[in-house]
């Protein structure tokens, strides 16, 4: 059987050596994806394999690259807001809320309160149905094909939210620079409560059925396990941090939006293996639900759309903003030269940086966890790629 | 010639026992025919009850309540190009779908599915079917060596693992109810009389028979703990979900099967349900006494029914009872599909739909009726229950597969090792002494 021309970077060239391994046999390499059912769109994961153990990876990367920051350059700054949605599709309303804040911040303009609550509803919405979305992927890379259903079944109930707010599913484009487009629909308030009524027993239900399961557990408890110190090394950010124990949400943190206003906890844990991240991601699902749940009851009357020019032009200088987007810190950083088009926009991808440590992750566990570890870093390749 | 064919009639033993070809002929042609249809039913029951635990519908296009659709997937899986991969060893690649088949299909020659409804009755029965269904790895290994590929051979090595490691676990819980067959023990357990020990299908049916018990309930909790072992270890062995590994979808995309499409993939496809089936009928024989109905020991006050429903021999009340399940079976069968057509959309387009499904239910009544007619009702008896016994771990697998994750390959080895091994050996010691000492 011979080994697949060595098309590997410099720097990962010993991922193609024969070095001799248990029993004299020869190493395996293990080419997975960019077609395959479970790397959760165009990863590819070349895998250096002794038997079933994995020696080493490399990810490939740019199967979905369709250059968003190049395009920023040459539309202006309210052109651009759709295309950030094509960026993480799961949770395009976080990418557009980091993406009007940080052109609101480089205008020198804020939000009404009333678009910050309406923006901080949707926003946890969203991470809620990407979280259901993990969930269900997730659960079905370690074999468990039933959740799959039940979290869709969920999630479609927040995408009819949007569809009736702003006419898409998934793509949204929710957001403008400044507020919100649209005035809230009739009845979303009251739609809003019966979803939080509806989904609180559902998250009990999945837990019901994953977290004691013993297969669950031990295909989960201390696989792909790193500490919380090498996260930060990394750049890990999001649920992945908070499992190995840095209690660090750019909610808290640095507050945007209006979310000084609520009253919300952080959950966190302390193992760092992928059981743990589940249950830290379980747990923000609830704590999303009671922001949600604050935000609906106490929305502010008045404008939605802050007065901003019709033709938006900021001034001279560079602004990074980062929200806490549902997969870790989404941030922007946006150049300006003063005219319409932005000079140069850089997006700090959650996916793309967490998606460094899973080499480190990986290394002599089996191959079966490599596919629960990529599912558990809740990566998105079109975030990814860009 | 005529003759050679009336006699078996009345006879009573298996074609196999008595020699005669033709009639061992027949009953593999049926049975194999029962099998390929049964797999054809298991498909879509597997597609419907997974769809419900799911929240969803299943197939509801082909057919009404897509009962047509494991036929258009046949069909189709039929007419599809033969590819063969360039790089394949070309003989083994198309010898491995064969091996599984064969295998798979050859266990049945020693199920009984009634005292009578085997094709024969070998006296090392129980090793046979083991012996041949393990052969069944073969062809996997095959398949995943001859495919030339990654993926196929991971996911062989992993199933040559697996299944060897779960035969000894299911060999030792085996052996446990062979010992039944034939350890009485001094009463304390209420089971006063013991058999003959024996290695045949035919003959632990019997022994459970005159023992009065199954032996699953036979020395409590010894043969349920045997039970159970094989039962875990017939799902690892027919890698089947939790333990699925060497197929795992979302780690080695297809397994040992990523290669083969069209028909030659749906061999390997028939052999695994073919295979369910018959280790499913291996721990219904051992444990949950083959073709004997619930309660077989109780007769109740004899009775006579005059008329249409008399017997030739004398019957009690509670066989009548029993006798009457299989017919009633089908009549509750049909009474769904009827509500089925009844709930069905009132609209022209499902006109072909509704009659289906009402017409679906006639034949159901049908055959509920003709299993009233009380030759017919006595013959069926033995292979109703037998197949209800089946469906009953049929249904078991498909619960499974919408419950459970996939182990990871080091957790099955250590399940299949430090835990059913020493629980199977366990279960056989201790039967052993309760059997001779207690």
């Amino acid at each position: 059987m011979s080994n697949p021309p060595n098309t590997l970077a410099p720097s990962h060239q010993d991922l193609s050596g024969h070095d001799q391994t248990f029993l004299d046999t020869n190493e395996l390499v293990l080419n997975m994806g960019p077609q395959h059912p479970s790397t959760h769109g165009v990863l590819r994961v070349v895998l250096k394999l002794d038997g079933e153990k994995v020696l080493g990876t490399e990810c490939i990367i740019g199967y979905l690259h369709r250059g968003v920051e190049k395009i920023a350059e040459h539309r202006t700054y309210a052109m651009f807001n759709p295309y950030v949605d094509r960026m993480d599709y799961v949770a395009a309303v976080s990418n557009g809320l980091g993406y009007c804040e940080a052109v609101e911040k480089l205008l020198n303009v804020e939000a009404p309160p009333r678009a910050r609550y309406v923006r901080v509803i949707l926003t946890e919405l969203n991470r809620l149905a990407s979280h259901m979305l993990w969930l269900g992927t997730h659960a079905l890379d370690i074999g468990a094909i039933t959740p799959l259903f039940y979290t869709f079944r969920d999630r479609e109930e927040v995408l009819k939210i949007f569809e009736k707010y702003c006419g898409a599913r998934l793509t949204t484009h929710a957001f403008r620079i400044g507020g919100c487009l649209y005035e809230t629909y009739e009845g979303f308030e009251r739609e809003v409560k019966a979803f939080v009524a509806f989904v609180t027993p559902k998250i009990d239900e999945y837990e019901e059925l994953l977290t004691t399961n013993r297969i669950w557990v031990e295909r989960t408890k201390g696989v792909g396990v790193i500490s919380g110190k090498d996260c930060i090394d990394l750049g890990v950010t999001g649920p992945l941090l908070r499992a190995s124990g840095v209690k660090w949400d750019l909610r808290k943190a640095q507050p945007y939006a209006a979310y000084s206003e609520f009253d919300f906890e952080i959950p966190t844990r302390e193992n760092g293996d992928t059981y743990d991240r589940y249950m830290v991601r379980v747990a923000e699902m609830r704590q999303s639900l009671r922001i949600i749940s604050q935000a609906v009851e106490a929305i502010p009357e008045g404008p939605i759309m802050a007065k901003i020019p019709k033709v938006i032009k900021p001034p001279v200088g560079e602004i990074y903003h980062s929200v806490e987007a549902p997969k870790g810190e989404l941030g922007y950083f946006i150049v300006s030269d003063g005219s319409t088009q932005p000079y140069r926009v850089r997006v700090r991808p959650p996916s793309f940086v967490n998606l460094q440590a899973l080499d480190k992750m990986v290394r002599g566990q089996m191959v079966a966890d490599v596919v629960a570890v990529i599912g558990t870093l809740d990566i998105v390749l079109g975030e990814v790629d860009r | 010639m005529l003759d050679y064919f009336t006699s078996y009639l009345n006879s009573n033993t298996t074609p196999g026992q008595a020699g005669n070809y033709l009639w061992a002929l027949i009953y593999i042609l049926v049975i194999f025919a029962g099998i390929s249809v049964a797999v054809i039913a298991m498909n879509w029951l597997e597609r419907k009850v997974l769809a419900h635990m799911q929240v969803r519908l299943g197939p509801m296009r082909v057919g009404p309540h897509g009962l047509l659709q494991p036929i258009a997937d046949a069909l189709k899986l039929l007419i599809k190009e033969d590819i063969m991969p360039d790089q394949a060893d070309k003989v083994v690649f198309w010898l491995a779908p064969v091996t599984v088949v064969i295998t798979a299909f050859t266990v049945f020659i020693v199920i009984p599915f009634g005292p009578t409804h085997a094709v024969t009755d070998m006296n090392i029965g129980i090793l046979f079917m083991l012996g041949v269904s393990s052969l069944g790895v073969l062809g996997i290994i095959m398949a995943g060596w001859a495919s030339n590929s990654h993926y196929p051979l991971l996911g062989s090595l992993r199933s040559s693992a697996q299944m060897v490691s779960y035969e000894i676990a299911m060999g030792l819980a085996v052996l446990s109810a062979v010992l039944m067959t034939t350890l009485n023990g001094w009463g304390i357990y209420g089971v006063s009389q013991g058999g003959v020990g024996t290695l045949s299908m035919i003959g632990i049916v019997q022994a459970q028979q005159q023992q009065g018990a199954w032996f699953a309930f036979k020395f409590f909790p010894l043969g349920l703990l045997a039970l159970f072992v094989f039962a875990v270890a017939m799902v690892a062995e027919t890698n089947r979900a939790p333990f699925d590994l060497p197929e795992a979808e979302s780690e080695l995309v297809a397994g040992f099967h990523t290669e083969y499409s069209g028909f030659r993939w749906s061999l390997f496809f028939l052999a695994e349900y073919a295979a369910m089936i018959a280790v499913s009928s291996i721990a219904v024989t051992l444990w949950l006494g083959g073709w004997l109905r619930p309660f077989s020991s109780f007769h109740g006050p004899h009775i006579t029914i005059p008329y249409f429903w008399e017997h030739p021999a004398p019957m009690g009340a509670v066989d009548f009872a029993f006798s009457l399940v299989p017919a009633l079976s089908f009549f509750a069968l049909a009474a769904f599909a009827f509500i089925g057509t009844m709930r069905m959309p009132k609209h022209r387009l499902f006109k072909v739909q509704t009659l289906g499904l009402g017409g679906f239910g006639v034949v159901l009544a049908g055959i509920g009726l003709l299993l009233l007619v009380p030759p017919v009702r006595d013959r069926i008896q033995d292979i109703f229950w037998f197949i209800a016994k089946v469906s009953l771990f049929m249904y078991l697998y498909i619960w499974y597969r919408g419950t459970f994750p996939r182990y990871r390959f080091d957790q099955l080895m250590k399940l299949g090792w430090k835990v059913m091994l020493p629980l199977g050996l366990g279960v056989l010691v201790l039967t052993a002494i309760v059997g001779v000492i207690l």
